[in-house]
């Protein structure tokens, strides 16, 4: 039987007031796990959020620091950082992004190749990022921006530090270029104080002195929406952010002498070459000129692909630095140092004579060595020798010393190894063994050694080569009766702030010991004659010095000349024509500059390379520079 | 004799304020506090909104609006919204028929009915309709409800809440339901069917994962792991914690959030305004907003035990609690507790449909209330 209920108003007001008090009860309940909650993020998990939101709203900006900025031996300014003007463009202020850039191209501020490329730069940022789309603004490109500035919303003109070298291709192989990152430096670098930069030294001074020359990056922090959108810092929120300044680089003070240089390479008159100059009784370098040189300038603002490819594609290797890296036969440019090893092995004395009648022919050999002067230089001793420069003195010289004692003294004064000049790339040239000729030839039949190659070691050919750098380095010893300084180009650092000097003192080397003092001497006299004596290969190019100059010409084979065919120049293309040589100091009695020029298929080293250097000395000890 | 003590209370402490009070059927108690959180909220929302001024103007536009509406409510007799409450339901039910046709689309769902100057959303009218419908139902039967009313009045909640859920806008079909089965709860409803309704829900949740859409079921998925998808739909889970934790004890400051500055906080000033409280306000900004919650809460369901007939007591008590679900749903997803369901912050988070409908429903609120005194004793 179903009860019928009534409504009882007591009772459901009774029940009311019941679950309304479990209602507030849950109420409750669930309020306190709510601020539980609460104090869980804000109070035990604060630190945590704390720094998510940190994070969150600052964007770490780079601080580039300054690069150091260089200076040649006299103050004057090689290389620095100087404003250069780059076109921004913002996406989102540009409007119709097509119509603008075809207006860009209109204003001539931007090829037609171009386009395409800038477009997919563009289009690949954020609308609001100011994205580059063109380095190294010209004054014409300024004025043409300047003129249309109106027509051009969301494009700006942008000033940033680069990498400025006033003197241009003059000091291009010694300087070096900085140049962008690549990611193989990336991998040799510590990535931190690269922040900001986007530059690197890649050759030369530049890159041999890069940590010094760099200082380190700072940072700052930027406000950030979560767009990435910068914006302006707001009461509280400018608060807290963290930044840390820029350290600016080292300034470099150089051995070089940027006037002297342009000496150098005014007197090479657009030949191709190398002129190095030193001063003996430090090593400091003063001219390192190898020719043809190129625009540091270029790569610093960032090279185009096809001035690139011009560059590294023209025959005449103007990237390549003759100076270190090329290896020359020295020819008789040695025969100076022959000489002495002569002596000091005692297997000759000054006064020893040889009969010349223009070629040489080791015992039982029918094989004959020409002497350059085809009808000979007749009876000669060691100061005739060397003065003419006569090949059979010194091809019997080679053959009585041997191979291994011409090896030995050869590499004593430096021949085979590099001279250790404290920038990169330089290599040390051949100075041939019979265990030279063991690990370079595969075959056993070719490392055989043939007595020939001694003889033709004599007049500094065969498998001998060297460098520029090695012959000044060479000479220069024999300028200082056998001191020795390691070749350098940086005399001191500058700290930027404090303008504090750190010189560097210059690296003598253990000297050269002879059993006889005097045979320097006997050297000496016999390089000077050859700029003053009745028959020296080098008397036209020294005639009215107000000093004394002791030098030695050479002529380097590029191509060998048959046995019976007589050597014409006039008919030899240019390119196969001898490499012309000349090593000198000066004065010869106080030396204070050591030079020697390479003449690329110059001739001969009397008339093509001695001039050079005697320009140099003009320049250097006349005028009383340095 | 717990009556008379206020009765003779308020007689003694008549002013010219109460008197006006009286007159126009408002809460002088109520009133306060809802006024001390609607400040709190344009407090807050001047911040979150950052130099969007217009966006603040709006909202204070609309707070006027819903204060006229309440005044206006709270004038209408009790018996003559007991009369519409069938009517206000089956039109309601039949505006939700017409949005499921007939509907714009915003934001990817289908809600709004354009009828030419305004934009209604049936939905809102639904969230005060569906309880009074329950109320007016359960008060002509005895209480506790019988086995076959509690059928009928969930048959009743859960129409529209299908027809709002399939919008779909799942945080009001849960705030309509939560109105009409508060009723059932405050009628008297068995402890009992409590249990079989958890069962009922426990066995329906794989039902309902194969009905809900994907962007709901990835909310519930991110609510378990909001890192699993930090940049997708985790992302405003951990941006509010983030936002609410570098708050600490005492908040950043007004208006010195960066995360919500910075708009790092989605929705910012609207469904995640809670978040801005805690960052720039801190703990102590937290609780002061919940504990003006509570005073709400409490104050409203004073009243309904104050009511005289069980239709005003349940509608009172339902509008009560129901705010109460609406700030702690918001409260709990925004701190991660719950799943992100949409909810507004009540009378905090910018938006003017629910202000409204929230302070319309106050405005029942006093006028049942208010019918109690001038019928009382």
């Amino acid at each position: 039987m179903r009860r019928v209920r009534i409504k009882d108003e007591n009772l459901e007001q009774r029940i009311f007031l019941q679950r309304s008090l479990i209602a507030a009860a849950v109420a409750i309940a669930l309020l306190l796990v709510l601020s539980g909650r609460a104090f869980w993020l804000q109070v035990l998990r604060h630190d945590h959020f704390s720094e998510l939101s940190q994070g969150n709203r600052a964007r770490i900006e780079p601080l580039p620091p300054n690069r150091g900025i260089i200076y040649d031996r006299a103050g004057r300014v090689v290389a620095e950082n100087t404003p250069s003007y780059q076109l921004e463009f913002v996406r989102e202020q540009a409007g119709d992004l097509d119509q603008m850039l075809a207006r860009l191209t209109q204003f001539g501020l931007l090829e037609r190749d171009d386009v395409p490329r800038v477009r997919r730069l563009v289009l690949s940022r954020r609308a609001f990022e100011a994205v580059p789309i063109r380095l190294q603004l010209d004054q014409e490109e300024i004025a043409n921006y300047a003129v249309h500035r109106h027509e051009l919303p969301g494009v700006m003109l942008e000033t940033r530090m680069a990498r400025h070298y006033p003197y241009g291709t003059l000091g291009s192989h010694a300087l070096g270029y900085v140049s962008t990152i690549s990611e193989d430096d990336l991998v040799r670098v510590d990535k931190e104080r690269y922040f900001g930069t986007g530059v690197i030294g890649k050759t030369g001074i530049e890159r041999a002195y890069q940590d010094e020359l760099l200082g380190a990056g700072g940072y700052r922090e930027v406000l950030v929406n979560a767009e990435g959108r910068s914006v302006i810092a707001l009461g509280g929120q400018a608060g807290q952010l963290r930044s840390r300044a820029p350290r600016a680089g080292h300034d470099l003070r150089l051995t070089l002498d940027i006037e002297l240089q342009r000496v150098a390479v005014e007197a090479m008159a657009g030949r191709r070459g190398a002129v190095v100059a030193l001063d003996p009784s430090s090593g400091d370098v003063l001219v390192l000129a190898s020719l043809p040189g190129f625009d540091p300038n270029g790569f610093a603002r960032g090279i185009s692909r096809r001035d690139y490819l011009a560059l590294t594609e023209d025959p005449d290797q103007p990237l390549f630095n003759r100076v270190l890296s090329g290896t020359y036969p020295p020819g008789s440019t040695i025969k100076p140092f022959m000489a002495l090893a002569g002596l000091e092995y005692d297997v000759v004395a000054p006064e020893n004579t040889v009969y010349c009648p223009g070629h040489f022919s080791l015992p039982n050999s029918r094989h004959r060595f020409r002497d350059w002067k085809r009808q000979g230089h007749g009876t000669v001793d060691m100061h005739n020798a060397v003065m003419q420069s006569c090949d059979v003195y010194f091809y019997r010289l080679a053959n009585t010393l041997g191979i291994e004692r011409i090896h030995e003294a050869m590499n004593r004064i430096g021949f085979g190894a590099p001279t250790g000049i404290d920038i990169g790339g330089e290599r040390g040239g051949i100075m041939p063994s019979p265990q030279w000729k063991k690990t370079v030839f595969k075959q056993r039949e070719q490392q055989v050694w043939f007595p020939g190659e001694t003889v033709i070691l004599g007049i500094g050919q065969g498998y001998w080569t060297a460098t520029p750098l090695q012959l000044a380095n060479a000479t220069a010893l024999l300028a200082m009766r056998g001191q020795h300084f390691r070749p350098r180009l940086i005399r001191a650092l500058i700290e930027p702030v404090t303008g504090a000097v750190e010189e560097r003192a210059p690296q003598a080397l253990p000297p050269v010991e002879l059993k006889d003092r005097a045979n320097w001497e006997v050297i000496v006299d016999a390089m000077v004659a050859v700029t003053t004596g009745p028959r020296g290969t080098a008397v036209r190019a020294s005639r009215g010095a107000t000093y004394s100059i002791a030098g030695k010409t050479g002529t380097a084979q590029v191509f060998s000349v048959g046995q019976t065919e007589k050597y014409d120049e006039s008919k030899v293309a240019e390119r196969l024509r001898d490499h012309a040589l000349f090593i000198a100091f000066a004065p010869a009695e106080a030396p204070r500059l050591v030079i020697s020029v390479l003449v690329e298929n110059g001739g001969h080293g009397s008339s093509a390379a001695a001039p050079v250097a005697r320009a140099v000395f003009d320049a250097y000890l006349a005028h009383g520079a340095g | 004799m717990y009556e008379e003590l206020g009765a003779s209370r308020t007689r003694r402490t008549v002013t010219a304020t109460t008197r006006l009070m009286r007159a126009l059927h408002l809460d002088g108690m109520l009133l306060s506090g809802l006024a001390a959180i609607s400040c709190f909220g344009l407090f807050v929302l001047y911040s979150a909104a950052g130099d969007n001024t217009a966006l603040w103007l709006s909202q204070l536009a609309r707070f006027g609006i819903g204060i006229a509406v309440m005044v206006a409510i709270a004038q209408v007799p009790d018996h003559f919204l007991r009369m519409a409450a069938p009517a206000a339901y089956v039109l309601g039910l039949l505006l939700l028929v017409l949005v499921a046709v007939a509907g714009d689309v915003g934001k990817g769902a289908q809600r709004w009915l354009d009828i030419g100057v305004v934009r209604f959303q049936p939905s809102e009218l639904m969230k005060l309709a569906v309880p009074m419908m329950c109320a007016w139902y359960l008060h002509q039967r005895p209480l506790p409800p019988s086995a076959r009313d509690v059928i009928a009045v969930a048959f009743m909640v859960m129409v529209p809440v299908l027809l709002i859920a399939e919008q779909p806008d799942l945080g009001t079909a849960l705030l309509v339901a939560a109105a009409g089965f508060l009723v059932l709860v405050l009628g008297g409803l068995s402890p009992a069917y409590l249990l079989a309704g958890v069962a009922v829900v426990g066995a329906a949740v794989p039902v309902a994962w194969n009905l809900m859409r994907d962007y709901q079921r990835q909310r519930v998925l991110t609510l378990l792991d909001p890192q699993s998808d930090a940049l997708g739909a985790g992302y405003h889970i951990i941006q509010s914690q983030i936002a609410i934790g570098s708050g600490g004890i005492f908040g950043k400051g007004w208006t010195n959030g960066s995360q919500a500055q910075l708009e790092f906080l989605p929705e910012r000033s609207t469904d995640f305004i809670f978040a801005v409280v805690g960052e720039e306000l801190g703990l102590l900004g937290l609780v002061a907003l919940l504990g003006a919650y509570l005073f709400v809460v409490g104050r409203g369901l004073y009243m309904a035990n104050q009511c005289r007939d069980a239709f005003t007591r349940l509608m009172s008590g339902s509008i009560a609690l129901t705010f109460f679900v609406y700030a702690f749903v918001n409260a709990g997803m925004v701190t991660g507790l719950l799943p992100v369901v949409g909810v507004p912050l009540p009378l905090v988070s910018y938006g003017g449909s629910s202000l409204v409908t929230l302070l319309a429903g106050f405005g029942i609120l006093m006028s049942l209330h208010s019918s109690r005194k001038l019928l009382g004793p």
